[in-house]
Formats: structure tokens, C-alpha cells, sequence
């Protein structure tokens, strides 16, 4: 009784600011109230979302989630890594126990209307594809029928897997594992004769084998998975503030704006777009509720989208990620931030 | 005794504090009253929750398209199928892993037991120490080194492929006809040639063929039935058992050699196809890991307590037994376990409680049980967590309550036969 | 013949031979050998399978132990040490893993400056349970205590303990050894305080929340006795229970805060978050029996009871407890327990898992607690009755002291089963010893691969605590056993 007790007690006092559900505005009441953001994150992806020796979170998901702190807090530290599994990740979300949830999730129908969630925007452009030995011989996913396949559960790869084989005519074998450490497991033991999920979840797992040259990933892409972070369906606001965060994030490689200029830039730019957005002219942290220097602070905390990519998976790390459909609209690609205007 | 019958005193109002009677009934209302509204307030707390959330109380998603595909199936299934499908299958899943678990993890139980207490010195610390490491260490962990044992140490299924020199890295056991690998274990498989089709049982489509050995193994039995007891009478009459045995292997395997006959039945070996091995049966890696670690963990429990029931069988009976001329195996078999079953029988209820609640630790393996698929991934992919939890949570309420229910009967069987 | 000899012969002996000894065949490790491993046909049998089978273990599990490689920062380099030492296919363990993550394995993401407290509050609840749990024999308390001050304070040294904490901590070791000595009464006092003190010192923050928590008890308790002596009876406990719960709604946190704000006693703040490894399945477990301990014997009493709305609202709890997978309890606390409190309510995770972990153990604990009630002669009962006690009276002097001292073991059965159970809590997301840390320190790109050791190193340290405690009860078992005859 008596821990219970004593949180109920303190718990009680922070009663004020809890509230699982969203309303207009209620969500950066509570987070500005608390001094924290509750941010989901995965339970370990190297590259996207990992703890490492000493329990500090690094990856490209959580680059998301320190910038929201930095806009909304004016602190990036000030964040609270809830590690969500496939299963939990949309319940902690609507039981308010995470505020944000930046878990490599597809922005899917069904998510966005019946599971009551807001996809603030596309941080990484994914697919599925598969990945194999080498030594297997094969070199389309067409090529697979029969075979044994790793698949996570619980994730939109599943459902798209049992689509693409019935669409294709072709049987396989599901194995189904937990988590992408057991996937790895699985699939270099050889318990399957391909592993599947995003191919930038393919490409980490392949960078991080001893022997990388030895597997191929399959030029098939069977399904679009635009992973972004998930808001609670109606709290408009906080859905603006999540959503014009990773903007001002995609912004800032278009403009130019680094971590390491900013400072400089803030003063000295005559762009009016940067004179705006990182709030030299005009104030427009006050229609998001927050203050002037919002969009600054978020580009400040780990750099511009492309600086995020580059340190947590682009191709100078051992992910090596190409940006491919990630680069700039400028450059091809298909990051596009709405004007700010 | 009289004073404090109830009815024959005028009620004040003081009684509800000072008689015992009134006293009880007090309480009882308010702690009835007190547990209503707990639970009303949960209730409502809960409506409200969902309607802020704008989601309701709706069973109807069970009824639509599943969409996903399950790797171990005991009935017809495809993706298209319903979630509602989708968790009868996972039922189905759970009650086989279960069942076949409560099998091995008696036997080994017994076997350990017996074991344990046996005068080979090395034997009984070997079971010793089997049991204590069992017992103390987490199933999980169990469970996750056997996976680990299974994809790691077995080969793949191409490793049975020749290479082009013609020697494979690995080869089939038991005179070619098992195949254990790195997914699964491949085993050999009954089919029939002269296939007689099925036939429609309410609304479900059986085998005819297993009807038909079902029905003349059911038919034996029933006539071995009347025949012991047949034997019995006569025995209780004349003194003198007839031999009833050749009549009883003759009941069995008759008609069981006539109708393998009949519909030709053949085991058909595994063979490798494409990737994999075809043919045979392909008993999924999770279920073999699943079922090992709950039999092994469990049995280490059963040990014990089967060591504790034949300990407790006093050992005036074994000498009883051994005055009379019997020998070791048939003390244990005819006189002490038996006995021992009235303290082993509780307890074992409990464990094979315990097991097909710790089947639900087929999360570890990836083997599609109960949980996997109604409160894993339907309950993932519509988002009706708290329908998907009531309706899992009944189901394994329910299966409880039913092994409990028909263990207490055997209980009871059992306690009344010895007293 | 034997006549012609007795006349023949010369030699009379007239002392006894000294006995000579038995045949070779009967006699030492022969014998030995003889009748515990080859007495029959099937023992042969048997001896021979278990040889093969120690050695078909024994051959494969050696090399890879013999290799094995401490000094290592990656899987890579591992291998090339083993390699170096024993070849190139030779297998080896690289427990390099648990020397560079030990830490993250007993303490998870706890902040490293403040290992030492887990430590301490690990050596002060043995100091805890041992005038409960060794009261029969001094020795054993003794070698209990001694080994709790020595190793929780030498570990807390280890992992930089600031000298000032070491100096109270030192002291707090030797006063309450002294007290429990002298004292056994008081110290029990004592007893019921740590779970308050765990909660500060695991936690951190404002001493003034704890011990308003605590104050509310102590309010409760003396209304309570107040209210007794007034002869309210019933009426007294649910006066008792309702000042406790108004200190803690209304009066409680307020004076916390002001306390807070005349005399701040603080310590840093630790998240329940960074809770992880064997603090976290520690925590969880020993919360969990610790709080399940006054619902069960609520649970236990209501079930024997004689009232039947009573009885029967007890057996359906406790049966739909035991009826459910622990694993559904706790998807239920990850994702529905929200569901059923008001809304704005927002728990930590730790927080409802610990909340389902304690309602789970309170059934098992309410079943064990009315096998020790059903196991107490009958006369126990009559002589509480004929002495003119009444029911909580009854309960309170006579038949639950007794009941739950013969219960121990029962209790310290289900703590080993909830102890292993706090595993599972890796499912909800939790950093469980076993597989999330693991898993963790697998996704790295240093460790990949690592898959025996983290298992090796948890087993061993799980199979350690729980023998050790299972050996606890039986020892316990057997003198409750002889007390008793």
C-alpha cells in the first residue's frame, strides 16, 4: 500500500497537469505545465531511436522529438523517452501517456480515421522491401514464392506482406518475431530465407552485419510506408506545432540554415522566408502559442533535416542511408515544407 | 441458542451494531454497496474515457476482413478470413500448445520424480539438478535459450541440399523421415489414397476417413469396456480372471489395419522442394520451442511434487508391498502411486493451470496463440484494445475455470476411492 | 574327515582372528560403485545414459567457457581474441559484454553518479526482513545482517558513494544491527518504516511527500485507536481509514509542500523511466509482495468468512485473477488501466505495472494466507472466542500471528514466482533484465550478436536469488514443522 500511497499522493499534485485526452490547446497547457515532453519512441533501432551505454537516447525519431521540446520548452533535454513496442505505441498515444509519438509509424487510412490519430507530417519516405543471402540465388521478390519470411507483428508490413503474396499468387511461410534485434537473430541463423521490413530498417540491419556484401536487398518496394510523428486526433493546435516543427526542419536544409549558422543567420539573413521563420520580423511563434525564437530553437537543438539525417543514418554513418526519395524537392526528392507565410 | 434466533426478538435499530445477526447483514450491504460503486465508478470512468475519445463499446469488428496471415494453423485459414476466425485459431493454437504440454510435462514430472528418489546416486543428482535449475530461473529465459538453441544450432533446410560434390552439410534422422531445422521440424505424414471425402457435422467439414477411425476406436473401446468388466464378474464369481487380453489387441487393431486398408493410408516423408521441405508435416520452430521450454519448466514443478506425493505414502506400505512378494516396479506402479496421487492431484491442478496461462508466453517465439492473434495483432491493427481484452481475457477465464471445473471432478473421484 | 584332523592336528588357536576385511567387491568405492550406480541391469543403464549425457554437455559447453574472452569493447574484437587463443573455429563466450554493460544489466539507466543508493536500500531491506524472516536462529541472522551491511556498503563504495552518505549509512547499519539485537520489538518498527525510506532513496526527491504518505497512516492509526476505545468497534477502523484517506487528499500534500518550503530535505530526482535491469524486477517484485501482503489477508479473511456476499465477492476476484495470464494483466496496466480511471488521470508505466503486479500477487497471496489460517488447530479459534475476543481482536492477537508465521513460506514461494515473473514486464516496453536490456545492448553496433552471454549472466544471477530463497523456505518449512509437534 504504502508506495501507492505516497505516489497517489505525489500524483495527486501533479493531478492538475495530467489529462489524457486532447482537446484544443490542452496539450501544450500540459506540456508547458510540466516542463516535459512525453515522447514514444522505439524500444531500439539503431539509428532511429536506441539508448545507448548510459541510457541517453540518440537517433533520427529522436532529433524529432528534441526539437519539439526546443520550440515548445526552449530546452532539447527536456524529454522524456517513452520506449512504446508495436503493440503499445497507439494506446500510449491516445491515453495521453505520450504527448508525441515519433516511432517510425506509417501514416496510414486506418490510423489516421479509426485509431483517432494526426500524422503531423512525413519525416522519412520508406517502403517494404525484402532483404536476402546472396548465396540464395534470387534476385526478385517474385522469385520468393515458398519461401520462409521474417516478419514483425503487430506493423503495417505484416498486413502488406499477406496482400502482396495473395496479389502476386504466391504462398510463403510467416515467422514471427518480436523485435528487430530477434529479426536479426532469426534471419542471420538462416530460420528465413528473407527478412522484411522498411528498407531503411533493411539497409541498418545490413550495415551492422559483420559480413554486409554477402546480403542483397530486393529491388521490389511493395508498399509506400511514410513514417512521420502521431499526434492525438483533436488538439489542432499541438498538431500545428508538431507539423510546422519538422517544416521549419526541412526549411532549414532548403535555406540553408544549419545548427552551426543560425546564430548568425537570425541577425543577418535577407531572406524574408529565414527572416520569418526564425522569427527576425515577424512574430509567428505567437499563432502557434509559443514565443519568437520557436523555429530557431528547433533547428538549433540537432541541426536542419538534413543535418539530422546526415548524423543518425545518412551515408557517412554505418546505416548508410542513400537520401533517395528523402532529398530536398529541389534536389528530387520529395521533401517539401509548406511555405511559411 | 434460541435467544439469538433473530425472529423472536422486536428489531431496534442498535441491533445492526450490537447483533451478530444484523451485525453480518450491515456488512454485507455496505460492503456490496461499496464494491457496486467501485466498479460503477470504474465503469463510468471507462464511458466517459472512450466518448472523449470518440470510440464506443463495439464488438462488430470481429466480423470483418483479418487481412494478416498466420503461420500455424489447425484450421482452415487465409487472410481474408475474420478477426473473429483469426481467434479461433488462435484458440486453437493455445488449447494444442496447452494440452500436448500437460502430456510431456506429466510424464517428464513422473519420470523425474520417480527418479529423483531412485538409489542410483548419480541419476538423482543429475535430476536434482535439472529440477532446481529449472525451477529458479525465469521460463522466459528458458524459453528465448531453447529459441536461441533451435536457430542457432540446427542447420537451415538448404543444408540438406546436396552440393554439387553430392554430400549435403546435413542429413535427415531416423531412417530419412525427420528433418529438424532451423524454421521447423520436418516429420513424416499420414495420407490417405482412396480419400472418402468429408462429411458436414453442424456446420463444420470432417474428414471422413478420421471419423471413421475415430468411431471404430471409440466402438473398441467401448466393447473392452464391457468385456473388463465382464472379466470382473467372472473373476468375483469363479475366482478365475479369463484372458482378455489377445481379444482386446485384436479389438484395437482390426479395424484399424482394415480401414489403413480401406483408404490406403501411407506416410509421406518430407522432402526438400524450393526453399523448404514439402510433403510432410512442418511443425513450426515456435510451437517445438514453446512446447519444449513449457514441458521442461513445467515438469521440473511436477517433479517435485510428484517426489512430495510418494513421499508422503508411508513406508509401512512399500514394506507392506515388498513383504507380499512385489517388485520394485510394481510397489511403485500398483501400491505407492497410487496412494500418492491423493497429495500429488491438487497441485497438479494448479500447474496445469499455470501452463496454459504461461502459454501465453508464445509472444517470445512468434507462435501464433490466443494472444498473438486477437490481443496482438487484430487488437494492433483495428485499435479496439479494450473489446479485444475483455474478449481474450474471457476466453482464458474460461478455459481456467474448465480445467479447474474438470480436475476438481477427477479430484473428488480420486480422494473418495482411497478414503 | 574332520575327526582324523581334530586328532592330527598341532595348533590350537586361542585368539580371535582380527576381523579381516570384507571382499574387495564389498567394500569401498567398489562397493559404493555397486550399489549406487550398478545395482541391477536398469541402474546400469541409466548410469551410462547420465554419464553420456554429462558428458555430451560437459564436451560442448566446456570450450566455449574455457575461451572465453573478458577483454574485449566489441563483438569483433572478441572474436579475434578467441580466435587468437584457440583457433579459428573455436567457440568462445565474450563476456566482454558484461563487463562493459554490468551496470546496465543490475541497474539499467539509473544515473551512475547514484548507483549507490539502490545498493544501500538493497543492503537496508535485508536488514528489514531479517528480524522477520530470521528470527528463529541468531546465527543465521547474524551471518544475514552481516553479509547485507558488508556487501551493500562495500558495493556502494565501489560505485562512489559520497563520503558523507557512506558515514550515515555506516551508522545506520550499526544502530539498527544493535536495535535488532537488543531490541527485536522495536526494530520491527523499523521494518515497517524502510518501505518509505526505499521509496525516497530509490526515487529521490522531497523527503516531506514520503512522510506526509506516512503521517497519513499514523493519523489513521491513532483515530483509529481513539475511536476503539470508545467502543465503536467496527465504526472505528472505517473512521481510521477515512482520516488517513482525507490526510492524503486534502491536508497531505499541502503540508508536504510547506514543509518542503521551510526545511528542503532532497535528493536528486530519478525518474521511474531509468529504472531498469534487476532494480527494475526487484523493485517491482518486492513492491509487489510488500503491498499485495495487507490485501491478501484481507482477501484470505473475506474468504473464510461466513458472510456469503462477502465470501463470494472475494471468490470471484481471486478466481479471475488466477485465471488470467499474468501477461494480460499487464497489457491490461499498459493500455487499458487508463482507460478505467477518471480522465486526466496519468500514471507512469512502472507505476500500473506495479499496481496489476500487486493485485496479481494479492490472489496468490490471499490462497496462501488461507492455507496458513486453515492449517491452525481449531482450538486456537475456540480459545480466541472463549477468552471473549472478538472478531479483530481475534484475528489480530491470535489467529494472524500465528497464520502468517506458518505462511512464510508459502509467501516466499509466491515472491519467487513474482520475482521471475517480473520479466514479462519487457513486453509492455519496461527494461527487463533478461530480454529488453538485452536486446538493447544487442542492437548496438558493437554488441550484435551477443546472444548466450546477457542469458548466461541473468540466469546465474536469477538462479542464485531464487535457490537461495527456496532453500530459505524449506529450511523454514522444516523448523515450523517441528515447532508444531
Amino acid at each position: 500500500m504504502r508506495q501507492i500511497v505516497f505516489l497517489a499522493t505525489a500524483a495527486a499534485a501533479a493531478l492538475a497537469a495530467g489529462g489524457a485526452m486532447a482537446a484544443e490547446g490542452e496539450t501544450l497547457a500540459q506540456v508547458k505545465a510540466r516542463g516535459v515532453l512525453n515522447c514514444g519512441v522505439n524500444t531500439g533501432l539503431v539509428g532511429f531511436a536506441a539508448p545507448d551505454a548510459n541510457g541517453n537516447w540518440s537517433g533520427f525519431d529522436i532529433a524529432i522529438c528534441k526539437a519539439v521540446a526546443a520550440a515548445v520548452l526552449g530546452d532539447a533535454s527536456k524529454v522524456k523517452y517513452v520506449p512504446t513496442t508495436g503493440q503499445t505505441r497507439f494506446t500510449a498515444l491516445s491515453s495521453g501517456e505520450v504527448d508525441v509519438l515519433a516511432r517510425n509509424s506509417t501514416w496510414t487510412f486506418q490510423r489516421d480515421t479509426d485509431l483517432k490519430l494526426d500524422f503531423a507530417g512525413v519525416n522519412y519516405y520508406d517502403g517494404q522491401g525484402f532483404m536476402v543471402r546472396k548465396d540464395l540465388g534470387v534476385s526478385s521478390a517474385k522469385e520468393l514464392d515458398g519461401a520462409t519470411i521474417c516478419i514483425q507483428t503487430g506493423t503495417s508490413t505484416e498486413l502488406n506482406l499477406a496482400d502482396w503474396f495473395r496479389a502476386n499468387n504466391m504462398t510463403y511461410q510467416p515467422v514471427n518475431i518480436d523485435s528487430n534485434a530477434e529479426g536479426e537473430q532469426q534471419y542471420m541463423a538462416g530460420a528465413c530465407d528473407a527478412y522484411t521490413t522498411d528498407a531503411s530498417g533493411l539497409a541498418a540491419t545490413r550495415a551492422a552485419f559483420a559480413d554486409p556484401d554477402n546480403h542483397i536487398i530486393l529491388p521490389e518496394i511493395i508498399s509506400k510506408e511514410p513514417l512521420g510523428p502521431a499526434v492525438r486526433h483533436g488538439d489542432n493546435n499541438w498538431g500545428d506545432i508538431v507539423r510546422w516543427v519538422l517544416y521549419a526542419l526541412i526549411s532549414g536544409e532548403e535555406y540553408g540554415v544549419t545548427s552551426a549558422n543560425i546564430e548568425e543567420l537570425s541577425k543577418s539573413s535577407t531572406n524574408p522566408d529565414v527572416q520569418r521563420m526564425l522569427g527576425a520580423t515577424d512574430d509567428y511563434g505567437a499563432m502557434l502559442g509559443l514565443d519568437k525564437e520557436w523555429a530557431k530553437r528547433a533547428i538549433a537543438a540537432s541541426g536542419n533535416y538534413g543535418e539530422i539525417f546526415a548524423a543518425n543514418i545518412g551515408e557517412q554513418t554505418p546505416i548508410g542511408l542513400a537520401r533517395g526519395l528523402n532529398a530536398l524537392w529541389t534536389q528530387g526528392g520529395l521533401m517539401y515544407a509548406m511555405p511559411f507565410r | 441458542m434460541t435467544p439469538n434466533n433473530p425472529a423472536d426478538r422486536p428489531f431496534r435499530l442498535s441491533m445492526l451494531i450490537y447483533d451478530r445477526h444484523y451485525r453480518s447483514l450491515l456488512i454485507q450491504a455496505v460492503v456490496f454497496i461499496a464494491v457496486m460503486l467501485v466498479g460503477w465508478w470504474l465503469v463510468n470512468n471507462t464511458l466517459t474515457n472512450l466518448a472523449r475519445m470518440g470510440k464506443t463499446l463495439d464488438f462488430g469488428f470481429l466480423w470483418n476482413r483479418a487481412g494478416y496471415d498466420i503461420p500455424f494453423s489447425l484450421i482452415p485459414y487465409s487472410s481474408n478470413d475474420s478477426h473473429l476466425r483469426a481467434a479461433m485459431v488462435g484458440l486453437t493454437n493455445t488449447l494444442l500448445v496447452s494440452a500436448l504440454g500437460c502430456v510431456f510435462a506429466t510424464v517428464i514430472g513422473v519420470v523425474v520424480g520417480v527418479l529423483r528418489l531412485s538409489g542410483n546416486w548419480l541419476v538423482a543428482r543429475l535430476m536434482t539438478i535439472y529440477v532446481e535449475t529449472f525451477r529458479n530461473v525465469p521460463l522466459l529465459l528458458w524459453i528465448l535459450v531453447i529459441l536461441a538453441l533451435f536457430t542457432e544450432v540446427m542447420p537451415a533446410p538448404r543444408d540438406y541440399k546436396p552440393a554439387a560434390d553430392g554430400t549435403a552439410k546435413a542429413s535427415m534422422i531416423l531412417f530419412d523421415s525427420v528433418a529438424p531445422t532451423n524454421r521447423y521440424t520436418a516429420i513424416p505424414r499420414l495420407a490417405v489414397d482412396n480419400d472418402p471425402g468429408s462429411v458436414g457435422l453442424g456446420g463444420f467439414q470432417v474428414d471422413a476417413a478420421l471419423l471413421a477411425f475415430g468411431v471404430a476406436l471409440l466402438a473398441a473401446w467401448c466393447i473392452r469396456r464391457w468385456l473388463r468388466d465382464r472379466a470382473q464378474l467372472l473373476q468375483d464369481t469363479t475366482g478365475r480372471r479369463p484372458a482378455t487380453w489377445w481379444i482386446t489387441a485384436l479389438l484395437f487393431l482390426v479395424p484399424l489395419l482394415v480401414l489403413s486398408w480401406l483408404f490406403q493410408v501411407h506416410l509421406v516423408r518430407p522432402e526438400l522442394k524450393g526453399f523448404n521441405f514439402a510433403g510432410g508435416l512442418n511443425l513450426d520452430n515456435g510451437f517445438v520451442v514453446l512446447l519444449l521450454a513449457l514441458s521442461l519448466y513445467t515438469g521440473a514443478f511436477i517433479a517435485e511434487i510428484v517426489r512430495a506425493g510418494v513421499m508422503a505414502v508411508s513406508r509401512g506400505q512399500s514394506e507392506a508391498a515388498a513383504a507380499l512378494g512385489l517388485r520394485a516396479r510394481l510397489i511403485m506402479g500398483l501400491v505407492v502411486l497410487p496412494q500418492a496421487l491423493r497429495v500429488i492431484v491438487p497441485p497438479l491442478i494448479s500447474q496445469y493451470l499455470n501452463l496454459t496461462k504461461n502459454s501465453s508466453l508464445a509472444i517470445a517465439v512468434g507462435y501464433p496463440d490466443l494472444r498473438a492473434t486477437l490481443g496482438g495483432t487484430t487488437l494492433n491493427q483495428t485499435g479496439r484494445e479494450m473489446e479485444s481484452m475483455i474478449v481474450m481475457m474471457g476466453i482464458y477465464l474460461a478455459i481456467s475455470l474448465v480445467i479447474s471445473g474438470v480436475m476438481n471432478v477427477y479430484n473428488a473421484r480420486v480422494t473418495l476411492k482411497e478414503r | 574327515m574332520s575327526e582324523l584332523h581334530a586328532e592330527t592336528v598341532a595348533f590350537v588357536r586361542d585368539t580371535m582372528l582380527p576381523p579381516a576385511l570384507p571382499p574387495a567387491r564389498q567394500r569401498g568405492v567398489t562397493l559404493w560403485l555397486r550399489e549406487n550406480l550398478f545395482s541391477g541391469p536398469l541402474n546400469t543403464v541409466l548410469t551410462l545414459l547420465g554419464l553420456a549425457a554429462v558428458w555430451f554437455i560437459v564436451s560442448h559447453l566446456w570450450p566455449w567457457f574455457a575461451n572465453s574472452v573478458w577483454n574485449a569493447s566489441s563483438m569483433a574484437e572478441c572474436r579475434a581474441a578467441v580466435a587468437a587463443k584457440a583457433g579459428e573455429d573455436a567457440t568462445g563466450a565474450c563476456f566482454g559484454v558484461i563487463r562493459e554493460r554490468w551496470n546496465q544489466f543490475i541497474y539499467g539507466f539509473y544515473p551512475s553518479a547514484l548507483y549507490w543508493r539502490p545498493t544501500i536500500v538493497f543492503g537496508l531491506m535485508l536488514f528489514a526482513v531479517a528480524p522477520v524472516l530470521f528470527s528463529e536462529s541468531r546465527g543465521l541472522r547474524w551471518a544475514v545482517l552481516g553479509f547485507a551491511a558488508v556487501a551493500s556498503f562495500a558495493a556502494a563504495v565501489a560505485v562512489g558513494i559520497p563520503p558523507r552518505a557512506a558515514l550515515i549509512t555506516g551508522g545506520v547499519f550499526v544502530l539498527w544491527a544493535a536495535l535488532i539485537e537488543y531490541a527485536p520489538r522495536r526494530a520491527l518498527v523499523l521494518s515497517l518504516l524502510f518501505p518509505f525510506l526505499a521509496v525516497w532513496l530509490l526515487w529521490g526527491g522531497s523527503v516531506w511527500p514520503v512522510v506526509s504518505a506516512l503521517a497519513g497512516f499514523v493519523l489513521g492509526g491513532v483515530v483509529w485507536r481513539l475511536a476503539a476505545r470508545l467502543g465503536l468497534g467496527l465504526l472505528a477502523v472505517a473512521l481510521g481509514i477515512a482520516a488517513t484517506v482525507a490526510w492524503w487528499l486534502w491536508l497531505g500534500p499541502d503540508a508536504a509542500a510547506d514543509l518542503h518550503a521551510m526545511l528542503p530535505v532532497a535528493l536528486d530526482r530519478v525518474e521511474s523511466r531509468s529504472f531498469g535491469g534487476f532494480l527494475l524486477a526487484l523493485t517491482i517484485g518486492v513492491s509487489g509482495i510488500v503491498m499485495s501482503l495487507p490485501l491478501g489477508i484481507i482477501l484470505a479473511l473475506a474468504r473464510q468468512s461466513d458472510m456469503p456476499v462477502v465470501k463470494s465477492l472475494a471468490v470471484m476476484f481471486i478466481e479471475f485473477i488466477r485465471g488470467v495470464p499474468l501477461i494480460t494483466l499487464l497489457f491490461v496496466a499498459s493500455i487499458l488501466l487508463n482507460y478505467f480511471l477518471p480522465p486526466g488521470t496519468n500514471f507512469d508505466i512502472i507505476l500500473r505495472v506495479i499496481i496489476m503486479v500487486t493485485l496479481f500477487a494479492s490472489a496468490y497471496m490471499a490462497e496462501v494466507i488461507r492455507g496458513g489460517l486453515a492449517a491452525l488447530p481449531r482450538g486456537q479459534y475456540e480459545a480466541a472466542d472463549s477468552l471473549g475476543l472478538d472478531y479483530w481482536k481475534a484475528q489480530r492477537l491470535i489467529i494472524l500471528p500465528q497464520a502468517l508465521k506458518i505462511s512464510i513460506p508459502g509467501i516466499v514461494g509466491t515472491f519467487i514466482g513474482m520475482f521471475k515473473d517480473t520479466t514479462l514486464v519487457t513486453f509492455v516496453g519496461l527494461f527487463d533484465p533478461l530480454k529488453q536490456m538485452a536486446d538493447t545492448i544487442r542492437a548496438t553496433f558493437e554488441w550484435k550478436g551477443a546472444y548466450w552471454e546477457p542469458y548466461v549472466f541473468t540466469g546465474t544471477i536469477f538462479f542464485i536469488i531464487c535457490f537461495a530463497m527456496s532453500r530459505y523456505a524449506m529450511y523454514l518449512e522444516q523448523r515450523l514443522k517441528r515447532d508444531h509437534r
